[in-house]
Order: C-alpha cells, then sequence, then structure tokens
C-alpha cells in the first residue's frame, strides 16, 4: 500500500548526538499546475487564466520563490499582484525555522485560493530528491533543491515558463549556468507593469554603505561573543524597554538582575528598538548613574546629522545624579533578537526628495527613514512602515512603506490607528463564522424547553448604562419563606449559540473580548447575537444560564444553585431608571419591589465585603457625548455613578464568586479562574512617599490595612484628596489575570483587589470570552452539557489564558487611547480655564490632574532642556518653590488648557498656570472659557501644519 | 499551539513524508539464529528488534514454579546500551525494561495455546538493537514469528501498533521517536487481529475520551495491516525451507 524507498538523514544537536531519521520518497506528489496531462490532478490554486506580466517574459510564467525573498519581502508578497507562485517545502520549511511571523503571513496566502500560491513537497518527491552531501552546508543544499525542483518544473512541463526569484547571487549564478531564467526580485519586480506600489514596499536591505559617511553607532559583537559572554557572566541578556519621554534613554530587564539595567545615550541604546532582546555590558559601580527626570524629545530631521543628537547626549549626561536612585547602568552591545513589527504613524513633513522620515505614534520607536516615491499623498496619511535594517553609519533605522490607512485626523482613520497598534483583530466577520448563526426567525423549541428551567414567570429586570445594547445579565428578587429572599442573577447563555471547535468558536477566542471605542464597539461575536438573540432584551424571551441564591434578611447564602432557564426580562433599565424607580417611594410592582430587596442586600453585601479588605479604587473615567451626526464630541464629562451601579456590581461579584467555587470544586485542575496578585511592597513606594509628604501614614501591609488607610486618608482642606490618593493606589496594582487552576498554588488564586480567595469571570459571556469558557464547565457540572478534549486540557487553558490576558490588555489601552483621541478633538480650538490637582513634582515639570475631564497633563515649568530661574526644586520634600508659593503634591492648582497640535500625531495639551499666581510664568485668567475661532490664525498660538487645517475646514462643512 | 508542532502538513504529510493512515517500511526474517528454538528479526522504520525463543522446555529452578495446567512463558526484554542516541547505562533490568516485560507476556499469553504444555516453560528473548519509537509493537512483533518459528502453536498472530493524534485531530498510526517526543499521548494496542481482540491497550498520558475511538479503531487497522505483512513472511520463509528441502517442487 506504499511505495517508499527510505533514505537515512542525519543530524547534529547539542552533544553531537546521532540522530537518525526516516525519510520516505514518494510517488504520489504532483506539480500542480493546471495544464499538466501526467499528473493527477491534485487540489491547487495555480490559476492557468491568471498572467504574471513582466516584460521580461513574453508569455505567462510561474515563479518560484527562494527563502531569502519571503524573508525579505514580504511585503511584496503581500500585495495581490505577483500571483501564480509556487512555494517548494524546502523553502517553506526554511521561513518557519528562521522566522515563525513571516511564515504565518506566509500560510495565510498560501490559504488564499485568489493568490495562487502552491506547495510543491520537493523533499519528499522522488525525482526531485537529492542527498546531502557530505560537507556541503545546509544553505548550499538548500540552494541546490531548489534549482533541482525548478529544473525538474523545467522539464516536466517544457511548455510553461518558470523563473526562480532569488537574491542570493552565487545561487543566481549556478542556476543560470544550469539553464534556469532567474532573477532578483528587484529587477523583476522593475519590469512589472503597474509597479509603483511594489516598488515602495521593497525592502532595503542591500544599502550599499557610502564609505566617506561617519559611523554613528559602536559596532555590535558577534554572535558568538555575546553567547560566550552571556554564559561567563560578563554579559547580560534581556528585554530593551526604551523611555517614552526620553528617546536617549531605555531600560533592559534583565532576569537574573533585582533592577533593570539603565542604558543611555547613543552609543548606550546602540540602536535597540523598543522590545529587543538584546545582550548589556554592565559599567563599574562608579559609573552607575541615576534616570534622569528629563523629557528629550528627537527632533532630528537632517538626513544623517548628528550635531543636534550629540548635544542632546551632554545635557543628558548634565543632569545630576540622585544617589538614592542610582540604577545599574550599561550599555547595548549586541542584539539577539530584533522584535521589530509594522508601526502606525505618519511622515515627517519638510522634506524633499525619495527618503522621508517616518514617525511612529508609539513614542517609544525611533523615527524610521523609507523611500518613496509618494511623498506628498503620504504626507496626508496615516500609514503603516516596517523596519528592515539599522546599520551603523544611519541615525535612523530603515524601513519601507508597507500600507497607506487614510486621511489623518479623520475619526475612522483615527479608530483604524488605534485597533492596528493595539492588535485589536477587527476585520469583518468570515463568511465561514456567520454561517454558524442561527437561522432568523429564532424561535424556542418544546426540546428547548424541556431542558431548561422555565422561569418566565419571574419578574426579571436588568440595569445597564445607557445604550446598552448587549444585555448580559438581568436580576430579580422576591421574598420566600420567613423573611428570606430568593435572589437570581441570570446571564445570557451564549455558550448555546457557540458551540466549541466551530469556527466562530474559534474567532471569538481569538478576539477574547468586545473592544469598546468612544464611537465604536468592534464585537466579539457577531451582532446578531450580542445585540438580539443573546442579549437580555426587556419583553423577549430569552435563554439563560441562571444562578440563583437563598439569602436570609441579613443576605448570608443559604443555598445557591446553577441551571440552565428561560426567562423573560420584564423591563431594561438604565442605572438612572432604576435607581428613580427605587425611590419613587409610590411605585409599589413587584419590580419595584424587586429592586428595592436587591438593593438593600447589595448594601450588605458591600459592607461586608469592604470590611473584609476589598479595596475601593478610583481612577478617572470620562464618558465622552457625541454629536450622532457629525460623531464629533460634544462634552466630555466623568462618568455618573449611581447607587443601582453598585447594587449590580455587588451581585455580579457575589456570583462570579459563587461559579468560581463551584468549578473548581468540580474541575480542580483545569477550571477558569481569575487572579489578581498582590503587589510587592516596591510597588506601593510613590504611594507611602506621597502619604508622608502629607503627614498621612498609609500601611500597606496587607490589603486590609491599605483599605483603612486609604478611608482614613482625608483631609478636610481637601476633599479630592481621597480620591487622588487612590488614583495613585491603583497605579500600584499589578493587572489581574485569568489563569488555568492546575498551573498554580492555592494560595496563588487569591484577589487582591476584591479580597476573595476565589474569583472568575461569569456575567459578561458576550463580550469576554472567558465567561464563555466558565459557562461551559459550569454547564457541566449541572449536567446541561458535555465536556469536549480542550475544554480539560491544561496545556490548552492555560495557552487560552494568555491570550486572554494579552487582548483584555490591550482593549483596555485601545479604549483609553480612543477616549484619549477624542478628549484632544473635543479640546481642539479650545482655550479653558480648569480646576486642578498636582499628582506629581518633578524637576522640571507638573503632574496635573483635572478631574473634570479626566486628564493627566504635564505642566512643564521651565523651557525643555532649560532649568528654571523661577522655580527651585526641592527634591527631599518634593515640591518647587516660587518666590514665597510652594507647590507640593496633591496641591489645588488652577491651569489654562490648550491643544498643542504642532505634532499632527501626538498632540498634546499645554497646559499654563493660573492660580497661584505666579510673576513671570502665570498667565491672568479668562473671563470664562471661550471658543477660539480656527479660521482665524491670530488667535492661533503657533503655526499649523496646512494638512491639518485642511481637517479642521472639513469638519466645519 | 506552539507547543504542539505541526505533525501533519497541510498536503497531509508526516515529518518523515508518510501519510496519516501510513505504517513505517517493515522488513523482516525468520530462523536469524540456529541455537535457539526459534527466532526472528524485524525492522519496523528504523527500530530494530531481535527476538528468540527456547522451549518448550521442563521448568528451570525449582519445579514449585510449574503449573499444572499450563505452560509458564517467561519473557525477558532488554535494549543494547546503543540502541538509543546516548548510551544507555543498564540494557536489562531497570523499571522500564521490566514493565515492557510483563506486558510481552500478558501480549503473548494470549496468543500461545500454552495449555498443550504443561508443567513447561516457554523463554522469549527480545533485544532491542535500535530504537526509533514504538519498541514494544516491534518486539510483540518479532516474538510472533519468533514463536512460529519455533513451531509452537497459537491461537492467531499477535500485533502490536501504536497511535496519535496529530493536530489534536487527525489520528495517526506507527509513531516514530521525533513524533512521540512532539506530538502528544501515543495510544499502544496489541491485538489478536483475526478475532479484533485486544489483549493489552496501554498510554501512560491523557487524553479526552472523545479521541479515544477514533485512535483505538486507527491502532486496531495498524494491527491488521501488521498481520498481512507478517504472514506474508511467514509463509515466505516456510516456503524457502520447502523448496530447499525439495518439498516445495512436490507440490507441483
Amino acid at each position: 500500500m506504499f511505495t517508499t524507498k527510505a533514505f537515512i538523514k542525519k543530524s547534529k544537536i547539542g552533544h553531537f548526538l546521532k540522530n537518525v531519521r526516516e525519510h520516505y520518497i514518494r510517488d504520489d506528489i504532483f506539480c500542480g499546475v493546471p495544464s499538466c496531462e501526467t499528473c493527477h490532478p491534485v487540489e491547487s490554486h495555480l490559476s492557468s487564466t491568471y498572467k504574471n506580466v513582466c516584460c521580461l517574459f513574453k508569455y505567462n510564467h510561474y515563479l518560484i520563490l527562494d527563502t531569502n525573498v519571503i524573508l525579505d519581502q514580504m511585503d511584496v508578497l503581500d500585495e495581490p499582484i505577483l500571483e501564480n507562485i509556487i512555494i517548494l517545502h524546502t523553502v517553506l520549511k526554511e521561513v518557519k525555522h528562521r522566522s515563525l511571523p513571516i511564515y504565518k503571513r506566509l500560510q495565510s496566502i498560501i490559504d488564499n485560493p485568489s493568490r495562487h500560491f502552491y506547495v510543491f513537497t520537493n523533499d519528499h518527491h522522488k525525482d526531485t530528491y537529492v542527498k546531502q552531501d557530505d560537507k556541503e552546508l545546509i544553505n548550499d543544499y538548500n540552494d541546490r533543491l531548489i534549482r533541482k525542483s525548478c529544473s525538474w518544473y523545467m522539464k516536466h512541463l517544457p511548455g510553461e515558463i518558470f523563473v526562480l526569484l532569488s537574491n542570493d547571487a552565487k545561487n543566481r549564478a549556478i542556476a543560470l549556468a544550469e539553464g534556469i531564467p532567474t532573477l532578483t526580485i528587484k529587477d523583476y519586480i522593475e519590469s512589472v507593469k503597474d509597479n509603483s506600489v511594489l516598488l515602495d514596499k521593497l525592502a532595503k536591505k542591500d544599502i550599499h554603505v557610502e564609505t566617506y559617511t561617519k559611523d554613528i553607532f559602536p559596532p555590535h559583537l558577534s554572535n558568538v561573543e555575546l553567547l560566550t559572554g552571556v554564559k561567563n557572566g560578563k554579559l547580560h541578556q534581556g528585554t530593551f524597554r526604551a523611555s517614552k519621554d526620553n528617546f536617549l534613554e531605555g531600560f533592559v530587564n534583565v532576569d537574573s538582575l533585582e533592577d533593570p539595567v539603565l542604558v543611555q545615550g547613543r552609543s548606550g541604546l546602540n540602536r535597540a528598538v523598543n522590545g529587543d532582546i538584546v545582550v548589556v555590558e554592565i559599567f563599574d559601580k562608579k559609573e552607575w548613574v541615576s534616570p534622569s527626570d528629563i523629557v528629550l524629545e528627537d527632533e532630528g530631521v537632517a538626513e544623517e546629522g548628528i550635531d543636534e543628537i550629540e548635544l542632546k547626549e551632554r545635557e543628558l549626561k548634565r543632569s545630576k545624579k540622585i544617589k538614592e536612585e542610582i540604577k545599574p547602568t550599561g550599555k547595548v552591545v549586541g542584539i539577539i533578537r530584533r522584535k521589530w513589527r509594522q508601526y502606525c504613524g505618519i511622515l515627517q513633513g519638510g522634506m524633499d526628495g525619495v527618503y522621508q522620515l517616518f514617525v511612529p505614534s508609539d513614542r517609544s520607536i525611533p523615527k524610521i527613514r523609507i523611500e518613496t516615491r509618494q511623498a506628498d499623498f503620504l504626507r496626508t496619511q496615516k500609514l503603516i512602515v516596517t523596519i528592515d535594517s539599522w546599520p551603523r553609519h544611519s541615525r535612523y533605522p530603515h524601513g519601507h512603506f508597507v500600507r497607506a490607512l487614510g486621511k489623518i485626523g479623520d475619526q475612522t482613520t483615527e479608530n483604524e490607528v488605534v485597533l492596528l497598534e493595539h492588535d485589536v483583530p477587527h476585520s469583518q466577520f468570515s463568511e465561514e463564522v456567520l454561517a454558524c448563526l442561527p437561522k432568523l426567525p429564532w424561535i424556542i423549541t418544546e426540546k428547548d424547553v424541556k431542558k431548561r428551567v422555565d422561569i418566565r414567570h419571574l419578574d426579571i429586570c436588568s440595569v445597564d448604562p445607557p445604550g446598552c445594547t448587549d444585555i448580559d445579565d438581568a436580576l430579580h428578587c422576591r421574598p420566600i419563606g420567613n423573611d428570606g429572599f430568593e435572589v437570581g442573577v441570570h446571564i445570557a447563555d451564549v455558550a448555546h449559540f457557540i458551540r466549541p471547535g466551530t469556527a466562530i468558536d474559534k474567532e471569538a477566542a481569538s478576539r477574547a473580548t468586545t473592544v469598546y471605542l468612544v464611537n465604536k464597539r468592534i464585537d466579539m461575536v457577531p451582532e446578531l447575537l450580542s445585540s438580539n438573540l443573546c442579549s437580555l432584551r426587556g419583553g423577549e424571551e430569552r435563554f439563560a444560564f441562571s444562578c440563583v441564591w437563598e439569602m436570609d434578611a441579613n443576605a448570608n447564602i443559604l443555598n445557591t444553585r446553577f441551571h440552565k432557564s428561560i426567562i423573560k426580562s420584564k423591563a431594561s433599565f438604565t442605572y438612572e431608571e432604576a435607581q428613580m424607580t427605587i425611590d419613587d417611594k409610590s411605585k409599589n410592582d413587584p419590580i419595584a419591589m424587586s429592586l428595592r430587596g436587591l438593593n438593600k442586600l447589595a448594601k450588605i453585601l458591600k459592607k461586608r465585603r469592604l470590611e473584609n479588605g476589598a479595596l475601593v479604587l478610583a481612577s478617572p473615567e470620562v464618558k465622552i457625548h457625541m454629536d450622532s451626526e457629525t460623531m464629533e464630541p460634544l462634552d466630555v464629562e466623568v462618568k455618573k455613578l449611581f447607587e443601582t451601579n453598585s447594587m449590580v456590581e455587588e451581585f455580579m461579584l457575589l456570583a462570579n464568586i459563587s461559579v468560581a467555587e463551584k468549578i473548581l470544586d468540580e474541575f480542580p485542575e483545569c477550571a477558569m479562574l481569575r487572579r489578581h496578585p498582590t503587589p510587592p511592597s516596591t510597588n506601593f513606594d510613590p504611594l507611602i512617599k506621597a502619604g508622608r509628604h502629607l503627614g498621612l501614614d498609609i500601611n500597606v501591609e496587607c490589603g486590609k490595612n491599605l483599605a483603612q488607610s486609604l478611608d482614613e486618608a482625608t483631609k478636610p482642606e481637601n476633599p479630592y484628596l481621597n480620591t487622588m490618593l487612590r488614583i495613585l493606589a491603583t497605579r500600584c496594582m499589578l493587572q489581574a489575570v485569568y489563569f488555568a487552576s492546575g498551573t498554580l498554588q492555592k494560595e496563588e488564586y487569591y484577589h487582591y483587589g476584591l479580597a476573595v480567595p476565589l474569583y472568575t469571570h461569569f456575567t459578561s459571556p458576550i463580550r469576554r470570552y472567558a465567561d464563555i469558557i466558565v459557562h461551559r464547565l459550569l454547564a457541566v457540572t449541572c449536567g446541561a452539557d458535555s465536556t469536549y478534549p480542550d475544554l480539560l486540557d491544561k496545556q490548552k487553558s492555560t495557552e487560552l489564558c494568555q491570550n486572554l490576558n494579552y487582548r483584555n490588555r490591550m482593549a483596555q489601552y485601545a479604549g483609553r487611547a480612543s477616549v484619549a483621541f477624542n478628549t484632544h478633538l473635543f479640546f481642539k480650538g479650545k482655550l479653558q480655564d480648569e480646576e486642578g490637582y498636582v499628582l506629581h513634582i518633578r524637576k522640571n515639570a507638573l503632574q496635573i490632574l483635572i478631574p473634570k475631564y479626566g486628564l493627566e497633563c504635564t505642566l512643564y515649568l521651565a523651557k525643555k532642556g532649560e532649568s528654571s530661574n523661577i522655580f527651585e526644586y526641592n527634591e527631599e520634600e518634593q515640591s518647587q518653590k516660587a518666590g514665597n508659593i510652594t507647590l507640593h503634591a496633591f496641591d489645588p492648582v488652577k491651569v489654562r488648557l490648550s491643544l498643542d497640535s504642532n505634532n499632527i500625531q501626538h498632540e498634546k495639551f499645554v497646559l499654563q498656570l493660573v492660580s497661584p499666581y505666579i510673576e513671570g510664568f502665570s498667565v491672568q485668567p479668562l473671563g470664562e472659557s471661550m471658543e477660539v475661532d480656527p479660521d482665524k490664525p491670530a488667535s492661533e498660538k503657533k503655526r499649523k501644519s496646512k494638512s491639518e487645517s485642511h481637517v479642521k475646514n472639513k469638519k466645519k462643512n | 499551539m506552539s507547543k504542539n508542532k505541526e505533525l501533519i502538513s497541510k498536503i497531509g504529510l508526516r515529518l518523515d513524508g508518510r501519510r496519516a493512515n501510513e505504517l513505517r517500511r517493515i522488513r523482516c526474517k525468520l530462523g536469524v539464529f540456529t541455537e535457539p528454538d526459534g527466532s526472528a528479526y524485524i525492522e519496523q522504520g528504523l527500530t530494530k528488534v531481535l527476538a528468540a525463543v527456547y522451549g518448550p522446555h521442563e521448568v528451570r529452578g525449582g519445579r514449585s514454579k510449574a503449573q499444572h495446567n499450563s505452560a509458564i512463558i517467561n519473557c525477558q526484554f532488554s535494549m543494547a546500551v546503543f540502541s538509543t542516541t546516548e548510551r544507555k547505562k543498564r540494557p536489562r533490568g531497570d523499571r522500564k525494561s521490566t514493565e515492557l516485560s510483563m506486558h510481552l507476556q500478558q501480549a503473548l499469553e494470549a496468543a500461545i495455546k500454552s495449555e498443550l504444555y504443561p508443567f513447561c516453560q516457554i523463554d522469549v528473548y527480545v533485544e532491542v538493537l535500535h530504537a526509533d519509537g514504538g519498541i514494544y509493537p516491534a518486539c510483540v512483533n518479532a516474538a510472533t514469528l519468533a514463536l512460529i518459528d519455533a513451531g509452537i502453536p497459537l491461537k492467531e498472530y499477535v500485533c502490536a501498533c501504536t497511535a496519535s493524534l496529530a493536530n489534536n485531530d487527525i489520528p495517526m498510526l506507527d509513531i516514530s521517536h521525533q513524533e512521540e517526543v512532539l506530538g502528544g499521548p501515543t495510544l499502544t494496542v496489541a491485538a489478536l487481529p483475526m478475532s479484533g481482540k485486544i489483549v493489552l491497550m496501554e498510554m501512560s498520558q491523557r487524553f479526552h475520551l472523545d479521541h479515544l475511538d477514533k485512535v483505538l479503531e486507527k491502532a486496531l487497522q495498524g494491527c491488521k495491516d501488521i498481520k498481512e505483512i507478517l504472514d506474508n513472511a511467514v509463509r515466505l520463509h516456510v516456503t524457502d525451507i520447502g523448496s530447499s528441502t525439495g518439498w516445495a517442487n512436490t507440490k507441483h
């Protein structure tokens, strides 16, 4: 049943072990070319109708790529211009070995039938397999395999033309000698019709080095030197994290060292880019310095000038060394692995010619030099650029243009940027996913009713923020027995519609969470489910997963049960409406009674929870009112909180805790739980320090003590102080994460913020994938569903958790970025005086918090690079003194707020001090906030770039 | 997903070029030694095993062990020190060897008509010359051939095979060492392929019960395929011996 010849492949690994592996050569592998008559027709995307057009070849031809072409020029391949490409298995394997991300991109192109790619398994084919010679290097061997396949194809199909694309000169030379038509990708593309898009995307790896240019950076050590250095402890390997404020500074997190290693200056950073895995050399102790507290921005415009950078380096050196904050200091001597990805940003204006400077929107990434022929167009666009290389003689890394996203300043473009920068999957749901949806009209069948508890008669209602369409929770409460209550939390049964292993399940798992931007929601599941079939809308019959407690009047749980149910929500309230219903004494219908009962119990629960040491943290959250037509922000305000907010929250917490206990009990190895690690005590240093300056003692020994000290930390003259301390405390916390219970010790399950030993997410399956998994686990425990392999696989669960954690974090950042952008939009052209508080004191700046807008901005006390002659910085007391006015942390101030749009990409708020009034620094208060007409340049603070005012004018229209 | 490497490529080929339902190449030979009563050599891919059978003979080492209604089957498993990439320290007697000996004994007891030889003993020695995954199945198959060579009555062939899951989805047959290391749990099955009885089933890792059926079915199919190959080899061997005595010629 099989015709194979056994060949033997030898490979040596590690301690020079001889590994012998079988290698079967087959005769049932086919060429995949549709015009071939000798081979069996196989599933192949190659097309006889599609034609590659290149003026070097008269006819249609097939392309065979060398590995280096794929690795270096993936962006060119992404363009649907080059098609009918044969990928050899040898090449595919090599690509996978060299770079997994590129391999994945290549795979997705191969899978796309419209791109006409075909994988030919040349190394198992009887005619194209060749044995590796004894002393032949693997690269030469692979090249030989590629050439062998090319000549086989030519012999196999004399009527067709096959072209080998390779960037390896040696390989090309031999191929030509063997009669195989071969070209470099550059030569090929230059003769392709309509090539301008492709030319921009060509990676510039082989930039000719001009001999007269001075080397700006010291050389990197060779790989061997790095590895031996790391091995014998002289050098250290770690991840490089660039500073966002200072482009000449960064840290390297080394696993073996407690403190991150500080690297400073051009030679210290030595071409490391944020995220790279680098090797550092640590200096002698006496050369260690403290991180500078000045803010430096890269302002370079010239091609390769380094004068300005040298100036800034000197400035960096000048900054004082603070004894206590001295950190291990070193320099980057080599880079193990680049973590370059694609970056969003814009072109820096004011340059002519094909070489342009690209400014990434992520401030921890350096500017990138790209070559483009469409600079004029691109200057108005947000674009994506990727880095190719960073040679020693170049001040900036070299990269190439990938694609344009849209006009700068457009809402849609900005949303796209936010989503891309945070790696949020936001493409339309595929046909395959949509095919998994239930057919409309959706009706509840007899069978469904049989399997579920019918509680349509209960007075269930939902309470959500206004405008919420994905309602995943509803509540009820009714008195039972002697002064007891039955309380039910009913959660949308999303798991009923999303069956494990289906396309929709995989998509949801990959998206992990719904992402909320200010004016856009990126759903985790298609809208039909999220806003209709799963959403527990008022008056509609819906499937739910219910968690029902019997409680006594003191909110002690007597009994808990879980079951799938059918409910009919009587009403969906907003928080405000619910609050009004509760407060309105005249209303005595069952719903109002139910809400009042819930509210009463929730208060008891909350009190108990806080007594147990749950933290009340604060972070300024704002709501942006949008004009529904123009999608322009109308007003920004801090979210209002009602009693009902905390009522719903309490019961959700309770449900989550009950479910966590249940599933852990049933699945000790693979329950998906959520933990919030106790932060290390050093995290609290800023909080303790801030407290001490105020004469407050903040006890951070345990969560309970912290909660207590935060409660006590109030000062009558500054009512906002407590909130600020809570904001600071929030920043000391670690992220809460999902995990599979089998992977950690029981003590580590603890949720620090909520002060509960067990916690999970159960209550929002429409917008979080973790909840779906928890629903499935819980369904198994109550016999409503069966398990499937991946659900019980600890390994799989852990991988899933990692993805969920990553996506959640990114979704959070994306949400914040979106709010920030819209706040900026709101303030465009406005000048306003606002109340604020000093959050931090820095050497040359004050960090100001404006509660009204939830903004945190920097008030510079001096021009960049200059030290202030008005203010006197007191390191010990953390204060800035000017004349007889001293500013401490937490002091209330009044500031004037305006938006500096000089840098379109990083529009930032400019603050000016209004009160306390300091001669020569503060500005006179405005009569009242006034609008600045954007069309009058006189009132504008500084010159504006052309494109930006253009955007504005368009908006006005 | 990153850890479980792709064991079957999109084109449907495994790392060594086989398809999911293909066995490795099997080559075998009966009667490789003259001293024992029966002997055999088998190669399954790169796994190479020698088996020798002595007996039935009188029970050695005191008659107390002897059983009045059946023969004692004594199996000894050993691995040559050079059989693995790193040289083994103890060729026999370690835990793994003892366990495999017992498993082997269990499989053989199910096939040998031991009731024909009361108060007797049959010794089966197997030696792994090269280990490249699927040691146990190779040993069972080699022992079967050696028993046949020794002329010991068997109910039927006893064959063994491994199966596993590739990419957590596709069942695949006859796991090589490379796949054992990279892949998930491996199910070993020893069966009487003609009657379809399973005499031994072993798996030391876990997978979900849903997978068991398809993997088991695959493994049983593998046992049947192996039986065909062994049967051919036996017939060829018998013809060879027969023709050297002139017996084959008389047939026609």
